[in-house]
């Protein structure tokens, strides 16, 4: 069946199984909620930025379908420990991804796993299903910095 | 597989074209008619035939066409009041859908009759087009919501409804079948203590009246609501029925052509029931071959509709129910409930299941049915939905079982985090 081969391939569900950065964080720069209006799927995400601006912890609490939970777990990998400047430019890339047609996005080495989130394009209700966590991370990185900034 | 009841679904099954399509070398098993139903050739062509007979507008040519549109566009609504028992003719007005319906008795009604301090009574099983135009219009007029109790099984408590529809109450909003649970509700009860005490009761049969045989009359209500689509019929056309007297006081909704009888530069007179409600230029060709889709389940009759999907629905949740870590929702006997099959499985995500259930050829619904408030009270995120209709099989329901198979296998069945 095709979902066996690619939508569902064995990374993707060994982050849905086991999600990485899965919980919350007590003291966090910014804690935001994001919302999949078409299925009511909802995730919290915890980022705790350095004075420097890295980010020195990420957590995800989601109640997802398995595209949005794993997106979300990869997504926590790619950028802990990464400056935000950095964490942008690879939700930029992540987003050209999923958004653009016949993209050539080409993650490097640490972050090649990204890269097979590209078969949900295949299915194009669920593009927003991986871009929720990606596009809550913007958001917290925005709240983050007005907070900081303050 | 045949039905035992007299009815031939193989020969209704052939008027239905899309049927025959074939989703990933599979054939097309459509489980979602709680959503929209399939529409038969005959209302498919009667579109055609308007369009390519008599197409004119209505209510204002002196051509042949203009006559003949006019005249196949009002019959429909005599077919619709038949159809619903209802007593006049001018009490059927026609919307785009169930939603806009209900938004014309919230906006027109509603602003006349609800005042400060009122209650608006609905249930936690109201779609969100019966749910946020009262909670709009509460907010407005400073009114209070009130919501009914459920039962586990999600029926309605009717002991402390008796308590919850009282003095203050202003309206009742309820639906008469759930698109979650499939609950069929007492409408006829609730009815009567609304009348008790002097509140106005509005039906959405969005869900109801595709499935079964209603009367409005019999219901006792005060408006009904619903949308053709969900019964065989083109989308665009909805229905909103309501008492004489309260139609005939209600100010207009929507104002501009078709809907006046006079107009002055300063001040216009509006035209009588029901065109005072229907402005523009009317979705013609929709609403004829509309009465087309009424004709059509009328020619089969309700009440084999309805045996026809309690034989389903019970396989149905027979065969579900074998499947480990399911739970089902709503009442469990087949009789009380209509053929809507909400279920999660035990660390599947509906979306999941929806989409590897669509590689198998299998349509359902997944994701909250437009009822956000009551998945927060079951405290799940959405649920997956099989519904069925008049040109469903048994056999389906086991090609719905063996997909449901195919996405264990697929996702790894574990147990939910
Ligand atoms: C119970 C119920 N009410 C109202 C509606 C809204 O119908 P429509 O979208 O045609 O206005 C639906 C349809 O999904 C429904 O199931």
């Amino acid at each position: 069946m095709s979902l066996a081969d690619d939508l569902y391939r064995e990374t993707i569900l060994d982050h849905y199984h086991n999600p990485r950065n899965n919980g919350s964080i007590d003291n966090a720069s910014a804690t935001v909620e994001g919302v999949n209006p078409l299925c009511g799927d909802e995730l919290t995400l915890y980022l705790k930025l350095t004075p420097s601006g890295l980010i020195e912890d990420v957590k995800l609490t989601a109640h997802g379908c398995s595209i949005n939970t794993a997106s979300g777990s990869m997504m926590s990998e790619a950028i802990l420990g990464q400056s935000v400047e950095r964490a942008q430019k690879i939700i930029e890339d992540f987003k050209t991804m999923m958004l653009t047609k016949e993209d050539e996005t080409v993650f490097e080495d640490e972050l090649e796993e990204l890269e097979a989130l590209r078969g949900v394009k295949k299915y194009p209700v669920r593009i927003k299903c991986a871009l929720l966590p990606w596009n809550t991370l913007l958001e917290g990185i925005e709240t983050a910095r007005q907070a900081q900034a303050k | 597989m045949s039905s035992s009841i007299d009815f031939d679904v193989e020969k209704i099954r052939k008027d239905f074209p899309i049927l025959d399509r074939v989703i990933e070398g599979k054939r097309l098993v459509y489980l979602d008619s709680a959503a929209t139903s399939q529409k038969p050739s005959q209302v498919i062509k009667a579109i055609t035939n308007y369009y390519e007979q008599y197409n004119a507008n209505v209510h204002r040519g002196i051509h042949t066409l203009s006559e003949e549109a006019t005249a196949a566009y009002e019959a429909v609504r005599e077919t619709v009041r038949e159809f619903i028992d209802a007593r006049e003719t001018c009490e059927i007005i026609f919307t785009r859908n169930t939603t806009e319906a209900i938004n014309l008795v919230a906006y027109s009604w509603g602003k006349q009759n609800v005042l400060p301090g009122d209650e608006i009574v609905l249930s936690p099983m109201e779609h969100h087009s019966n749910l946020v135009p009262w909670q709009q219009l509460a907010a407005e007029r400073e009114a209070k919501l009130v919501y009914l109790d459920l039962t586990e099984d999600g029926q309605i408590n009717m002991e402390t409804a008796a308590q919850l529809i009282g003095p203050k109450t202003r309206l009742v909003a309820i639906t008469q079948m759930s698109n979650v649970f499939g609950t069929i509700n007492p409408v006829k009860e609730l009815a009567q203590l609304a009348h008790k005490n002097n509140a106005v009761i509005l039906v959405d049969g969005a869900q109801g009246i595709p499935h079964l045989k209603t009367s409005v009359a019999d219901l006792e209500c005060d408006f009904y609501a619903f949308s053709l689509h969900k019964m065989l019929g083109p989308t665009g056309v909805g229905i909103l029925w309501g008492k004489k007297a309260l139609l005939e006081a209600m100010p207009p909704f929507m104002f501009g052509g078709d809907m006046i009888s006079s107009v002055h530069r300063d001040k216009t007179r509006f035209n009588e029931l029901p065109w005072k409600f229907e402005a523009g230029t009317p979705n013609v060709a929709d609403v004829i071959a509309s009465g087309v889709a009424v004709d059509y389940l009328k020619n089969i009759g309700m009440d084999k509709v309805r045996a026809h999907e309690i034989e389903i629905t019970r396989y149905a949740m027979q065969k579900l129910s074998e499947i480990k870590d399911i739970v089902i929702y709503g009442p469990l006997d087949a009789t009380k409930r209509g053929g809507v099959v909400s279920f999660n499985i035990n660390g599947l995500h509906p979306h999941d299941l929806g989409q590897i259930l669509s590689d198998n050829g299998v349509a359902i619904r997944a994701g909250h049915h437009c009822c956000q408030p009551l998945m927060k009270d079951l405290k799940v995120m959405g649920t997956a939905r099989a519904s069925f209709y008049i040109y469903n099989t048994l056999e389906e329901v086991d090609m719905l079982l063996a997909a449901l198979k195919e996405a264990e296998k697929v996702m790894g069945h574990v147990a939910c985090r």
